[in-house]
Parts: structure tokens; C-alpha cells; sequence
């Protein structure tokens, strides 16, 4: 199905050109550009959601496509387009993307029309990494997406962030060369940049392995999977607020996606191989990273290091595959495994960026992310701290939450490729809700820890606005997933089956 | 049959509460607390009245058993995943008892929070647990169970910290909640394999296809083999094990009475802590596949029952002491399942919600005369002052030490009697736990009566003042509890235990069929009386209350001097077996050194030191050495050039 007008170029240049508008307004009237960013953000919005109530869920075709050469010498074109996999990814941008800005409101003070610009900017560039359909577009928006990050970060973040940023730079920056060099293999080996021309390219398994290592270096890094972590929980401490929250909610999901675009059908046979690297990186990632997570300090570093967990049942689900059509016992498990990994990336969207602004809204009155500067906040601020404890428990996975749906699914899956991984995945039951649950006691319970806990005041209407849209959108996934599972299904099943026909 | 569509009526009985609770908590500004306990108590009991009614539907009328899907959470995969509702007698009872304790205690709390902070905000959690609950027991899948469970085990966590200034409850929360967590580990491995194995986690379905699987093994650690159903009905039990607070996860239990007095009574007697039992019983027909299963249920139920009726007895708080013997009591319910006698776990789970609940709330009412003090220590006198609470707390006692006549007699002696005719392994060891536990059940149970309302009166010349019956809003719950807790055993022994109430809801096998056996010789009420007045547990129980009557009214300087004597006893079980301390040092300190040690040495000293720092300083490094090599100055490069040209001619030359 194609859209009578180019809807999703339509999603990629509105922010973006708006976020131009916005930049040019200028700082002398700070609300006409806050009101402009907004109105930008909520229409871009409203553009895609035909994207979701036009989908034609019972096919695994790109949808919504558009195809005009761009550089016709190297074969390069604009070809954009959509499936399962990606359409619910950019309807997660859209949305967050609103609250992002309204978050920013009043707390940016410092060029307040620069700082909305980078995320309008910003917004373009991830859709346009997520509906890009050749090669050449993905790497651009890919490598493009750094810039409005690095700035934001690097302009609007904490005293430590020249390292933050240069270490996020550096770090995502090293992984995507490798990438680039594939592509570019890629392209002399099938004569053009089309993602889904590499789909069914013949590759042998040494080639297929080191195109695999390539894309691992690229999209291990932006998960991040252990043990190429490191830079998320320094870029989440620096960053502000709205940073995080992409970061958080966005931009690993990026990760994630591109095993589903590139790693796992243009390499099967490589994933196949290497599957237990993947999947011993992934349970490391919830197991240890679930311990360390339990020892920060920070209440950003907390969250950064259970983003990692939580994105370690992602890469988990994504490669149990495998293991899974290894097993004569079994025959269904690797759809519901690769399911799972996707529900997770949505819900994780919802709950992380709900987490940071929690964190936020902290920040913003008492200038300090440290969990011993606080204590009791649930007495002067007792609206927040339900809100708090709510996500709190999403993030620990409590059913009826969103945070439920994707472990579950997981832990069943892998259960289906070995008893073990199923353990070990369900300890973060335990963990994962001893790391949250101990933090909230620390912040929100206990009698008023100081004077400046005993001063706060409890959110404002604009904050209700933010935290509670986030609460809809985690109850609502949490109780009836099913929307969500079946737009996604053809793509995946189609995805599950091209991988499950050996190159070789 | 009625007009009425019963999947509205269903649906009406589950969501009543919850919309209770949310406008008891959303608008708890706007409506005062009059509002919220009226917008909660209405909720409430339009859902018993409703559960009243389907419970005389399926008793009285033989209503079909209902089980219909509401709608579909997930389809993936092959695995069809949905909410719905099964109702069938096992249900009306669970539904009819949650209901009605949960209904006494919300009038209870209007006079036992009166003057506390956060009416609203307690109303609003109580009625939210109301509608877990009902959640849990209607489910007619695992999914839907397991969301229940985890739902009353948030409200749990929830209402134990309900004084969230208190450093002792938020802690107890937590832990309440960590705990029950490790128990949820096991449980969703349970149902994962259930998943693998049976491809549906519809109850119906899986049961059905259960007995052709029970020859099943599982490759669980190299080649070794493991039946099937064993290991899902313990990873299952695990689960159990959690939220019914059983050793060695029955920690949490003792200290979620820092939550009010009204939710341990709900909560943590009556309803959540024997989700368990239930859960259990709803699947006896896997449990039935698997004699290890049984025994291991059966070995940890009686070892519960007899060792933490034991700590009762040292026990100085008065929730506490009841909180003990709320361990003991679920781990007799556990030991019936294990036996298979399912229809008796589920009874003695009925007559103790009542019995439990009304010795919760009369401690409570207690505690109000004593103006939060309670520490029986300080107690003495208390039926001269508080005659509604006295006779109600002594009716509930002695139901609780099975008094002939009273619920609890029935129920308890059907269990003994029960696991007195097992022939699976560990049958002769719980058997002895259980009959010595009636011992232990009546001894602390008549020691905390005869402190608290026997003896001096209040130690505090203040309290003895002060102290004066509740008001009706405390006391008519404590009677209407006390019927129940009287009567129910004598009316509902023939058809729950002996009769077909649990008729194509249990399964037991015929090799395992210890009631049938014991229903072989049952005639009446009466000859079941007679029969077990001249059993052993009957003169124990009698020999409990008088050791109590001895030692705690006659010679209380026995007490102390035994807890001389014997101080290596004594120290162990104020202790409480040292679980506590095992856990904090080895758990909870254990993950934080673990973590610390992942933290500093992978990830600051290997991760970040040596691979990313350490690169970046290789580079720096890399980039001195060649700025000096480009010094600029025309000496160093005519040195390295005649270095060089020397290297070459000794390379070629010389060698």
C-alpha cells in the first residue's frame, strides 16, 4: 500500500524544518518559539498516526512507500517505507518527542529556541532512520542523529559533559565506521544501496561473519550491550533532562532495530553461529548490569544501568531464534522470543522516559540527582510520588504494566531454547525490582529527609500532563498488548521465516 | 435460571471495587472520607452481595460451572493468551469469603482509622486489593492468575507501608515484596514450562491434556532427566511458597504487621496469604501427576505449621503472636495439599479467614483501647474493660485451637487426620509436626489470652484510664465474624469435605485419597465430635491451654525461669531461627558487595580504565612520541638520518 502523499517524507522534514523555524525565531520571545515547537511536534504527531490507523497489518510488505533516485550514478535513492517492525518505532518518536518539548518548557532558560530546535531536528532524523529503506539514507540519518545529541548534551548538559560527550561520541562513532565498510561491501556485491536488495543477497559465512562483527560493533554500542555500555550511564548522568529521555526512549531502540533490519536477515547464518555471543552479552547484560545497577548512587546512573538490563531481554529475545528452531522438542517460541524483544523496546520506551522525568522533575527543584540529598519526598510532594512508585513498578516488570509484557514474553521464549537462559533472564524479578524498589524507599518514603525535601512543591499541571499520558500509554499496553502484537506479526513471522533459510 | 447475562454480573462483581477505589483515590480531596468509605464499602458490597448470590446459584441451584473469556490480551505465536473468568464451586466460596471478611473490614477501618492521616488514601488500596483478589480467584488461565498475584502483592507492598514515615515499615514493605519476588521467580519459570510444554495456559485446556504428559522428563542440568510435572508443580509451589509464607520464605509475613491492623487482617490472615492454597488446589490435577511434588508441599507445610507455631510462643507484640500463628495455621493448609486432601486445605482455609480475621480485628479493637500500644507486656485486665472484644476474641481462640464444636475443630482435625493416612514420603514426619503443633497452637494462643485480657489490668496508670470498648463500627464486625467462626465448621463439613461440593474441581487420585478413607467412617457432626475428643490431638490441644492457664495465670515465674534454663531455646526462637540474620548477611549484603565489586572492578577498572580510557591514553601516548619525533629542529632530523643511514649500512654490510 502507498499513501497518496508522501507521508512519511512529510514525518522526516516537518520537525526538521520546523526545528530550522524554531532556531531562526530566535531567544527574544522565548514562548513564541516554545509555542511553535510545540505546535511542530503535536502536528508531526498527528501525521502519523494515519501511519498506525492505515496499516495494513496482514502483510510483511513495506508500506507507505516513496522511491525517487537521489545520486543515480551510485544507484543511491530516497526510498523510504515502513513495515511492522518500524512503524510502531516511529510513532514511539512522534509521541515522546511532544513530551519531550513540553518537559523543556520552563526548565530550559538557556537559549531555549536552540534547545528545541536540536529536538525537533533530532526527531526528523530518527524517524528518517527508522523508515529509511536504502543503505546510503540510513547511514546518513544514522551519523546525523549524533549531531543534534552531541549538542544537546554538550550545551545543556552537567559540569562533567566534554567527557560525556566526547565518550558518546567517540564510542558510537567507532561502532558505525565498521558499519559503513559493510554497506559499502555490500553495495560492490550486489550493485546497489536497497536494504532489502542485501535481504536476499548470497553471502558466504566468512563473509556473512565479518559483515555480522561489523553491524555488531555498530548496534552493540547503541543498545548498549555489555560490555560496550559504559558511555550510556556517563551521557544519561550529563545529560538534561529531554536528553535522556531520547536517549533513553529512541535512540537504543535504534539498536535494536538494526539487528532486526540488517544483522539477523542479512547475516543468518552468521547470527546462527554467533548466536551465543549475542545471548551470553545479553544475559550478562541483565544479570550484572542488574547488580551494579543495585550499588549507584545516582539516580540517573541507576536508571542508565537498568536501561541496559532491560535492553538485554531485547537482544535476548532477538537471538534465542536460534536456539530455539534447534530444538526438536519445540515448534513455536522464536516468533513470541522476537515479539517479545520489540514489546519490550516500546514498553522500555515508555517506562525509561517516564523514569528520567520522574528524575527530572526532581532535578528541576532540587538541583541534585544524588538518592542520599533525598528522603520522604512522598510528604510534601504526594501526587509525584505516586506517579513514581507507578513507573517504579513498571520498571520492575509488575503485570498489568507495560513492563510486564515484553520479560514475559521473553522468559517464555527462552524457556522454549534452554531451561538455563530462562533463569537467568527471570532473576531480574528479583533484582530488577530490588534496585527500583530500594531507590524508591530512599527518594519518596520515609519521614521528610532535610529542609529543602520539607520545601518542595508537588508537580504542576504541566508535569501531570507529561507523567500521566505516560501512564495511559503503560496501562495500556500493559492490559491489551494485542494492537500492538498484531500490527507487528506478519512482519515478524515473514522476518522468522527469511532467517530460518540458510544462505550458504 | 435467572434473566440476568452472567458474564455482566461477573463483571460487575469484579469491577465494583475497583471503581470504588478509584474514585476513593483520584478524588480523595473532593469527597472527604465519608465519601471514600461509602464509594468503597458500596463497591465492596455490591460485589458480596453479588458473590452471595452466585454462591447460592452454584450450592442451591446447581448453576453450571462458567468459564468464558472476556477478551484477548495477546495472540502470538500459537499461543492464544486472554482475560476471562471461570466460576465454579470452588470460586463462589473463594469469591463469598473474600467478599464478606473484605466487607467487614472496610466498616472496621471507619473506627479504626478515624483519626489517622491518609483515610482516602487506605480505602482506596483496600478496595483495589478487593478487586486483585477477586481477580486472581476468577481467572481461568495462568496468565491472568499471575497477574492477580502480582496485583494483591502491590497492594501488599503498598498497605505494609502505609506509615511510610516509619523506617521499620518501608523496610518491611520492601521486603515483603523482594521476598514474594523470589517466590514470583520460580512461579513464572512454572508457567513458562506450562507454556513450552502444553502450548496454552488456558487451566481448562492444560488440564486436560495433563494426564498424557505425566510420563513426560525435561532435560534440566547435562543428560540427567526430570519428570515433567514434577518440575512444574514445584516451580509452581515455589510461587506459592512465596505469597502463603512458607519456611524459608515465610519472612516477609511476620513483618507486614507494621501495616494498620484492618489489612492484616485482610490481607495478610485472611485472603492474599492463601492465594497459595488456593492456587494449589485449582491445580490439583497437575499436582496429582507428581508424588514428589506432593511430599516436598507436604514436608514444607508441616515443617511451617510446627517451627513457626513455635515462635509464637515467645512473641511479645500482640499482632505478632496472631501473625505467627498465621504462618503455623497456612502451613497446615499447605501439609493438607500435600497429602491431596485439597477439600481440607480449602476448608480450614475458609473457617481460618474467619476465625483469623476476627482475632486480627479484635486485636485491633485492642490496640485502639490501648492507644497504639501493643505490646502485651503493658496489657492485663483488657475483658473487664472491653467486653464485646473479650467474648469475640475467646470465641475466635478457641476455633483457633480446634475446641470441639468450633470451625476450626472440623477442619483442623480433618487434616491431621488427613496426612495420618498418606502413604507418600514424609507423611510420618508431618503427621507428628501436626498433631504436636496443636500442642504449640493452644499454648500460645491462651497465652496471649490470658495476658492481655486476664490478670492485672493495664500496667499504664494512663491506659487503665482511658481504656473503653470500641465503638459499633469495630465491634459489629467482630460479631458477625464470630458466627462464622462458631458455626461454619458444623455446617459445611458434610458437603465441602465428604460430600460432592468439590466434585469435578479437585482431582484426586484414587491411590492418594486420604479423605475418602476418613469419609468412609463419617456419619454426622456428632460421631465426628465423639471421634475426635478421643484422639490425641483433642486432649493436646486441652493440655495447651492448661500449660497456658498454669503457667501464665498461676506461676509466671515459670515462664521466666524456663526461658533461664533453657536460654539457648529461648535465644533461637526470638530469633526466630536466625532467618533473618542469614538473609541480611548473606542476600542482602552478598548482592550489594557483588554489585560493588561488578561496578568498580568490570566496569570502572577493566571496562572504562583499561579498554576505554586506556585507549584513549595508548592514542595520547601514540601522539607524544610523534610530536617528538617532529621536533622542528633541523639537528634532530639530520641525527636520525645519520642514525639511520648507519642502521642501513650495518644491516647490509655487516650481516
Amino acid at each position: 500500500m502507498s499513501a497518496d502523499w508522501p507521508i512519511l517524507s512529510a514525518i522526516i522534514w516537518l520537525p526538521v524544518l520546523g526545528g530550522l523555524l524554531v532556531l531562526f525565531s530566535g531567544d527574544k520571545a522565548p514562548n513564541v518559539s516554545r509555542w511553535l515547537a510545540l505546535a511542530v511536534a503535536v502536528l508531526t504527531f498527528l501525521i502519523s498516526i494515519p501511519l498506525w490507523t492505515g496499516f495494513d497489518a496482514s502483510t510483511a510488505a513495506m508500506q507507505f512507500e516513496e522511491n525517487i533516485p537521489w545520486i543515480e550514478s551510485f544507484k543511491v535513492n530516497y526510498h523510504l517505507g515502513v513495515d511492522g517492525i518500524s512503524m510502531p518505532l516511529i510513532l514511539l518518536t512522534t509521541f515522546i518527542t511532544i513530551l519531550v518539548v513540553i518537559a523543556g518548557w520552563q526548565v530550559i532558560q538557556y537559549k531555549p529556541s536552540q534547545y528545541m530546535a536540536a529536538f525537533l531536528i533530532m526527531e526528523g532524523v530518527m524517524v528518517g532512520v527508522f523508515a529509511a529503506l536504502d543503505a546510503m539514507l540510513f547511514y546518513v540519518f544514522w551519523e546525523a542523529m549524533l549531531i543534534p545529541m552531541f549538542l544537546i548534551i554538550g550545551i545543556w548538559g552537567g559540569p562533567n559533559r566534554v567527557y560525556a560527550t566526547i565518550k558518546f561520541f567517540l564510542y558510537t562513532f567507532l561502532g558505525s565506521v565498521f558499519m559503513l565498510v559493510a554497506l559499502v561491501y555490500m553495495y560492490f556485491q550486489s550493485g546497489s544501496m536497497e536494504i532489502l536488495g542485501f535481504h536476499t543477497l548470497k553471502l558466504g559465512l566468512t563473509e556473512q561473519i565479518l559483515i555480522f562483527l561489523a553491524f555488531l560493533a555498530a548496534f552493540a554500542v547503541k543498545v548498549p550491550m555489555w560490555p560496550v555500555h559504559t558511555w550510556l550511564p556517563d551521557a544519561h548522568v550529563e545529560a538534561p533532562t529531554g536528553g535522556s529521555v531520547i536517549l533513553a526512549a529512541i535512540m537504543l531502540k535504534i539498536g535494536g532495530y538494526g539487528f532486526l533490519r540488517f544483522s539477523l536477515p542479512i547475516t543468518p547464518d552468521a547470527s546462527s553461529h554467533l548466536d551465543w555471543l549475542i545471548i551470553a552479552m545479553s544475559l550478562i547484560a541483565v544479570v550484572y548490569i542488574g547488580f551494579v545497577a543495585l550499588v549507584q548512587k545516582d539516580m540517573k546512573k541507576l536508571i542508565a544501568y537498568s536501561s541496559i538490563a532491560h535492553m538485554g531481554f531485547v537482544t535476548l529475545g532477538f537471538f534465542i531464534v536460534f536456539m530455539i528452531a534447534a530444538n526438536p522438542e519445540v515448534q513455536t517460541g522464536a516468533i513470541l522470543g522476537v515479539q517479545g524483544g520489540m514489546v519490550q523496546m516500546v514498553s522500555h520506551g515508555f517506562i525509561s522516559a517516564a523514569m528520567f522525568l520522574c528524575v527530572g522533575v526532581l532535578y528541576d527543584r532540587m538541583h541534585s540527582r544524588e538518592i542520599a540529598d533525598y528522603g520522604g519526598v512522598v510528604n510534601t510532594m504526594p501526587w509525584f510520588a505516586a506517579f513514581m512508585v507507578f513507573f517504579a513498578m513498571a520498571n520492575a516488570g509488575l503485570p498489568g504494566t507495560s513492563g510486564f509484557v515484553g520479560e514475559f514474553m521473553v522468559i517464555l521464549a527462552s524457556f522454549r531454547a534452554d531451561f538455563w537462559f530462562a533463569f537467568l533472564a527471570a532473576t531480574t524479578l528479583i533484582i530488577g525490582a530490588a534496585y527500583t524498589l530500594w531507590m524508591v524507599k530512599r527518594v519518596v518514603f520515609g519521614d521528610v529527609g532535610n529542609d529543602r525535601v520539607a520545601a518542595l512543591q508537588d508537580v504542576n499541571k504541566r508535569e501531570v500532563l507529561v507523567l500521566g499520558s505516560l501512564t495511559l500509554a503503560v496501562l495500556a499496553l500493559g492490559l491489551w498488548p494485542e494492537p500492538l502484537v498484531k500490527v507487528m506479526d506478519a512482519s515478524i513471522t515473514n522476518l522468522v521465516n527469511h532467517i530460518a533459510v540458510s544462505k550458504l | 435460571m435467572p434473566a440476568i447475562d452472567m458474564k455482566t454480573l461477573y463483571l460487575a462483581l469484579v469491577l465494583a471495587p475497583l471503581a470504588g477505589s478509584v474514585i476513593a483515590g483520584l478524588l480523595r480531596n473532593q469527597i472527604g472520607k465519608a465519601g471514600a468509605h461509602w464509594a468503597t464499602i458500596l463497591g465492596v458490597g455490591v460485589s458480596f452481595a453479588l458473590s452471595a448470590y452466585v454462591f447460592w446459584l452454584h450450592v442451591f441451584q446447581g448453576a453450571p460451572v462458567f468459564n468464558e473469556n472476556i477478551y484477548t490480551w495477546m495472540v502470538v505465536d500459537g499461543l492464544q493468551l486472554h482475560v476471562g473468568f471461570l466460576v465454579d464451586n470452588l470460586t463462589a466460596m473463594m469469591i463469598t469469603v473474600v467478599t464478606f471478611v473484605s466487607l467487614m473490614v472496610h466498616i472496621y477501618t471507619i473506627g479504626y482509622m478515624a483519626h489517622e492521616e491518609g483515610y482516602q488514601r487506605f480505602f482506596s488500596y483496600i478496595a483495589l486489593f478487593t478487586f486483585s483478589m477477586l481477580m486472581l480467584v476468577m481467572s481461568n488461565n495462568f496468565l491472568q492468575l499471575f497477574f492477580g498475584w502480582e496485583a494483591v502483592g502491590l497492594v501488599s507492598y503498598l498497605l505494609i507501608g502505609f506509615y511510610f514515615k516509619r523506617e521499620s515499615a518501608i523496610f518491611a514493605n520492601m521486603k515483603a515484596f523482594l521476598v514474594n519476588r523470589v517466590g514470583d521467580f520460580g512461579f513464572i519459570l512454572g508457567i513458562a514450562a506450562v507454556a513450552m510444554y502444553f502450548g496454552s495456559l488456558d487451566y481448562a485446556q492444560v488440564f486436560d491434556a495433563a494426564p498424557a504428559k505425566a510420563g513426560e522428563t525435561i532435560g534440566i542440568w547435562g543428560g540427567s532427566q526430570w519428570s515433567l510435572m514434577t518440575v512444574i508443580c514445584i516451580l509452581l509451589f515455589i510461587g506459592a511458597m512465596g505469597k502463603s509464607a512458607q519456611v524459608p520464605l515465610h519472612v516477609w509475613l511476620p513483618d507486614s504487621m507494621e501495616g494498620p491492623t484492618p489489612i492484616s487482617a485482610l490481607i495478610h490472615a485472611a485472603t492474599m496469604v492463601t492465594a497459595g492454597i488456593f492456587m494449589v488446589a485449582r491445580m490439583s490435577p497437575l499436582y496429582e501427576l507428581s508424588e514428589t511434588a506432593l511430599s516436598f508441599v507436604l514436608v514444607i507445610g508441616a515443617t511451617t505449621a510446627f517451627f513457626m507455631g513455635l515462635i509464637g510462643i515467645v512473641q511479645n507484640d500482640i499482632k505478632r503472636v496472631i501473625a505467627y500463628s498465621t504462618l503455623s495455621q497456612l502451613g497446615y493448609m499447605v501439609a493438607a495439599l500435600g497429602a491431596s486432601a485439597y477439600a481440607a486445605g480449602l476448608f480450614h482455609l475458609m473457617t481460618h479467614a474467619f476465625f483469623k480475621a476476627l482475632l486480627f480485628l479484635a486485636a485491633g479493637s485492642v490496640i485502639i483501647g490501648m492507644h497504639h500500644d501493643q505490646d502485651i507486656r503493658n496489657m492485663g485486665g483488657v475483658r473487664k474493660y472491653m467486653k464485646i472484644t473479650w467474648i469475640t476474641f475467646l470465641l475466635g481462640n478457641l476455633a483457633l485451637i480446634g475446641f470441639p464444636g468450633f470451625s476450626g475443630f472440623f477442619s483442623k482435625d480433618a487434616i491431621i487426620e488427613a496426612v495420618g493416612h498418606a502413604q507418600i514420603a514424609g507423611a510420618g514426619y508431618a503427621h507428628w509436626l501436626l498433631v504436636a503443633g496443636v500442642f504449640v497452637t493452644a499454648l500460645y494462643s491462651f497465652r496471649l489470652y490470658f495476658i492481655v485480657f486476664h490478670g492485672e489490668g493495664p500496667r499504664d496508670e494512663h491506659a487503665k484510664e482511658h481504656i473503653k470498648e470500641s465503638p459499633a463500627v469495630v465491634t459489629v464486625p467482630l460479631m458477625l465474624l464470630a458466627i462464622p467462626s462458631v458455626v461454619i465448621g458444623w455446617m459445611t463439613i458434610e458437603p465441602m469435605l465428604f460430600g460432592d461440593y468439590f466434585k469435578g474441581v479437585l482431582h484426586v487420585a484414587s491411590a492418594h485419597d486420604t479423605l475418602g478413607e476418613i469419609g468412609e467412617h463419617y456419619h454426622n457432626q456428632i460421631g465426628f465430635i465423639s471421634h475426635g475428643v478421643m484422639a490425641l490431638p483433642f486432649w493436646l490441644a486441652m493440655g495447651g491451654l492448661a500449660t497456658a492457664f498454669y503457667v501464665y495465670m498461676l506461676k509466671p515465674e515459670i515462664a521466666r525461669n524456663l526461658a533461664i534454663r533453657f536460654d539457648w531455646l529461648y535465644g533461637l526462637l526470638t530469633r526466630k531461627y536466625g532467618f533473618d540474620e542469614f538473609n541480611q548477611a548473606v542476600f542482602a549484603k552478598g548482592s550489594l558487595l557483588l554489585g560493588k565489586g561488578l561496578w568498580i572492578v568490570g566496569d570502572r577498572t577493566v571496562i572504562d580504565g583499561i579498554a576505554v580510557n586506556g585507549s584513549a591514553r595508548s592514542v595520547g601516548l601514540l601522539g607524544q612520541t610523534l610530536r617528538w619525533l617532529q621536533s622542528g629542529y633541523l639537528y634532530h632530523y639530520a641525527i636520525a638520518m645519520i642514525l639511520g643511514l648507519l642502521g642501513l649500512v650495518y644491516w647490509f654490510v655487516i650481516r
